[in-house]
């Protein structure tokens, strides 16, 4: 959320916690905490010697785009989500790295766990940033918000050797918004009386839920500020951007957010389904569905570190009866065939012909990967490199890189968005 | 028809023959079970026995009832009804006979009336393949016991439902795995001559159901065999059994077996199966039981913070380096339940390769007939 650019002069220092003073904490229960330039800071962490260059993360084919640019890379116009071939063209000196996830993944763990250690109500937003509400903490730690914000920076920092930067506020909205503006390696306390005063001089993007599109629609009527949005009478911002929109930004514009840090409840199934965009009666095209979307929940487990006993299939058939069949494995699973292989016979076995209009495939009762049942055969073990490699190759090039090569076919046509097809090999695509 | 049977050779036949029938029948036939007085189709003597048969394309199963019989034919009934009718039958003779649709079962007071279902869309039971070997009931029913616990029981996987079977001269092996352990089993029988080699994979229930029935009678177990028709046969006792095979490739599981160790411990099987028992009640949803092996002895622990520990410590003869290594204690409490021996041998090399389990005699030599190997569960970290 970095749109410091267009930020008014003086508001960021007038709430900018520095050298240990910071505004009125007081009925500012809410903190956000985001990494700063997380992937890039894990990267120089490792490679000290890269401190002063341009360190850029992201698939380091030209097909791929940037994940992650430290400050220096920023200073050249290297951002998040930009194609790589373009942040190569505006930085050539920078230093380009591949991606490991895994090493992002053990060290924001680690990061969730000082959070854990202060209160148990965070809210995980990705690897690299949270919500945590410290309500209840501050009487058992006899310490104020600010002060929480500064001990977790300093924790952080001291046990992984990254920053991240601190919002303090009465409300979710304001403490991103707060974060975003302390960044790099701040905090920004917005005290709960000052919350219009620190919002109505923001550019209307700010605000939560504003896009391009419709900030170019409230700028032609006049609405810049957030002030503006405030002041506008709500029936008029309805007809511009609709009612749901409008409800949703003037609340906000008003500094009114009541929504709760909510605690992320472990997973209880990960699944994934498909609606056709006309409905099919060919099984083997139903199959070949099958096999994407067994994969794409493989992926989404493996990912998460989980496995799973139990294997469902929901069809809905053009009538919209819709009919879910499961079947429990000896030993929890996260491998693309076994799901697949389960997944069809469910199918195979379970489902009455007839003219599907919806596939899904789920997997039940999730536990942890860290104990694993062991197998025999090699067969399998293979299943278990390939999809080992499949996901490395995935972390490096982007997710439409690799898959099944039975999906490579023309695909079912889809009503929804869901995901990228899976692409053809990219041209080169194999070597870093 | 009309016949006069005993209730208790009626009863155990039924029984028998309407376990192998299919739950849930394709077509309702397929769930009766063929009642043939006489009528000259089986073999020699029919006119003194009732031939009792079930068939579902799959198994078969067919047993000959002595019987009096006043007028042959064939008749088609419920194979379950007709179960739990003669298994509450009195201690009296049975009278069957069959009228147009209906078969009537009069026995002491009693008396049933049952629709009988069409003789003629009944399928036509396989015939008994070639005599391959004979082999004592209870050797082949510990046998086939030992190692079908092993087979998997998923059906997305077909090749592993089943026990492998190879006939080679006088030696005959079973192996069965389900990919997280292996059951192996060789010993002597009697060939016949007229197979020589051949290794055929015969589904795990069918053969464990048949192989234990026929083993718990006393008699000597033929096994038959046309492995081109894909078809088993076994009898023993006046029961016949039929099974197909499964068309699927059994995985090479020699190259498994391993062929070094670097530790070795030798233990008693029912302190170390009730400590396992008791351990694995905290284990998480019963997925591991941790085993920590040293010249000390062996410490058992299960469980964690959020579901309690236990642990427990007893002794063991072991050589070599100490080793941690933890297992789904279902399997291992199925693989020392198998080795039918007081003492077990077990060997291992590191914490992520397979155990081997083996019998121990009561002279404390390794019995090499039988093992069973065990995959571990990786510890975290």
């Amino acid at each position: 959320m970095g749109r410091s650019g267009d930020l008014p002069r003086g508001l960021v220092e007038r709430y900018k916690a520095v050298d240990g003073v910071w505004p009125d904490d007081a009925d500012c229960p809410i903190l956000h905490v985001d990494m700063d330039a997380f992937y890039a800071s894990v990267e120089i962490r490792d490679r000290p010697e890269l401190v002063d260059r341009p360190v850029i993360v992201g698939g380091t084919s030209n097909r791929g785009v940037v994940s992650a640019a430290n400050y220096v890379a920023r200073r050249y116009g290297v951002r998040s989500a930009m194609p790589i071939a373009r942040a190569r063209r505006l930085c050539p000196n920078g230093v380009y790295l591949p991606p490991s996830f895994d090493k992002y993944q053990r060290t924001s763990q680690g990061v969730m766990e000082i959070f854990a250690e202060i209160t148990p109500l965070v809210e995980p937003l990705s690897l690299d940033e949270a919500f945590l509400d410290v309500g209840g903490a501050l009487r058992r730690l006899g310490v104020s918000p600010g002060e929480i914000g500064q001990r977790i920076r300093q924790q952080v920092h001291a046990r992984h050797q990254i920053t991240c930067s601190v919002g303090v506020a009465a409300t979710k909205f304001v403490a991103k918004l707060a974060s975003g503006m302390a960044k790099p390696d701040g905090m920004i306390v917005v005290p709960a009386g000052d919350v219009l005063a620190f919002l109505h001089p923001l550019p209307v993007s700010a605000l939560w839920g504003v896009g391009a599109k419709s900030a170019e629609r409230l700028r032609d009527a006049g609405l810049e500020r957030v002030a503006d949005i405030a002041a506008s009478p709500l029936p008029r911002l309805r007809r511009l951007i609709g009612n749901a929109a409008a409800d949703h930004l003037h609340a906000l514009a008003t500094g009114q957010d009541d929504r709760a840090v909510v605690p992320r409840t472990p997973d209880r199934s990960i699944g994934a389904e498909e609606t056709f965009e006309v409905d099919h009666f060919d099984r083997e095209l139903i199959r070949r569905e099958l096999l994407r979307l067994s994969d794409k929940t493989a992926i989404t487990l493996r990912r998460k570190g989980l496995r799973g006993r139990t294997v469902s299939i929901k069809v809905r058939f053009s009538d919209f009866t819709t009919i879910t069949r499961s079947r429990t494995l000896p030993v929890a699973t996260d491998g693309t065939q076994e799901i697949y292989r389960t997944a069809t016979a469910l199918l195979d076995e379970q489902t009455p012909p007839g003219a599907i209009r919806l596939i899904g495939v789920r997997v039940e009762q999730l536990g942890d990967d860290e104990q694993v049942q062991l197998t025999l055969d090699e067969p399998e073990q293979g299943w278990r490199e390939a999809d080992a490699a499949a996901d490395q190759a995935r972390a490096k090039f982007g997710r439409g890189v690799i898959g099944p090569a039975s999906l490579l076919g023309p695909a079912a046509r889809r009503s929804g968005f869901t995901e990228p097809k899976p692409a053809r090999p990219a041209e080169g695509g194999t070597r870093a | 028809m009309k016949i006069r049977v005993e209730r208790d050779g009626l009863a155990d036949a039924v029984a028998w023959v309407a376990r192998s029938l299919p739950a849930r029948p394709a077509q309702p036939v397929l769930g009766g079970v063929l009642l043939d007085a006489g009528s000259g189709d089986s073999d020699g003597d029919t006119s003194e026995a009732l031939t009792v048969s079930g068939f579902d394309y799959e198994v078969s199963a067919t047993v000959d009832v002595p019987a009096t019989i006043a007028d042959g034919g064939r008749t088609l009934v419920s194979g379950r009804l007709l179960a739990d009718i003669t298994k509450a039958l009195p201690a009296q003779p049975v009278e069957i006979s069959v009228d147009g649709a209906r078969a009537t079962i009069t026995c002491g007071s009693a008396r049933f009336s049952l629709p009988t279902m069409p003789v003629e869309d009944y399928p036509q039971l396989p015939s008994m393949p070639q005599h391959a070997g004979e082999v004592p009931g209870e050797v082949f029913g510990e046998a086939v016991a030992q190692v079908a616990i092993a087979a998997g029981r998923d059906d997305t996987l077909p090749m592993l439902t089943g026990v492998r079977m190879e006939i080679n001269g006088d030696k005959l092996t079973l192996v069965a795995t389900d990919r997280f352990r292996l059951a192996m089993r060789e010993f002597q029988w009697k060939p016949s001559g007229n197979v020589d080699d051949a290794a055929v994979l015969v589904p795990a229930r069918t053969l464990a159901d048949a192989a234990k029935s026929l083993g718990t009678s006393g008699a000597t177990v033929e096994v038959a065999l046309a492995a081109t028709d894909g078809l088993l046969g076994l009898s023993g006792a006046g029961r016949r059994a039929t099974s197909r095979l499964l068309d699927a490739e059994f995985p090479k599981y020699r190259q498994l077996l391993p062929s070094d160790s670097t530790a070795n411990a030798i233990i008693d099987v029912a302190p170390l199966s009730e400590a396992i028992k008791r351990v694995s009640l905290v284990a998480d949803r019963g997925t591991q039981v941790r085993l920590e092996f040293s010249e000390g002895g062996l410490r058992l622990s299960a469980g964690g913070d959020d579901e309690g520990t236990a642990e427990e410590q007893i002794p063991v003869e072991f050589t070599g380096e100490p080793v941690t290594i933890a297992f789904n204690p279902g399997y291992l409490a199925d693989g020392l339940a198998a080795l039918h021996t007081d003492r077990a041998e077990l060997t291992f090399t590191t914490p992520n390769r397979p155990a081997l389990i083996k019998p121990v005699g009561e002279d404390g030599t390794v019995h090499s007939g039988y093992l069973y190997l065990l995959m571990p569960v990786r510890l975290p970290g």
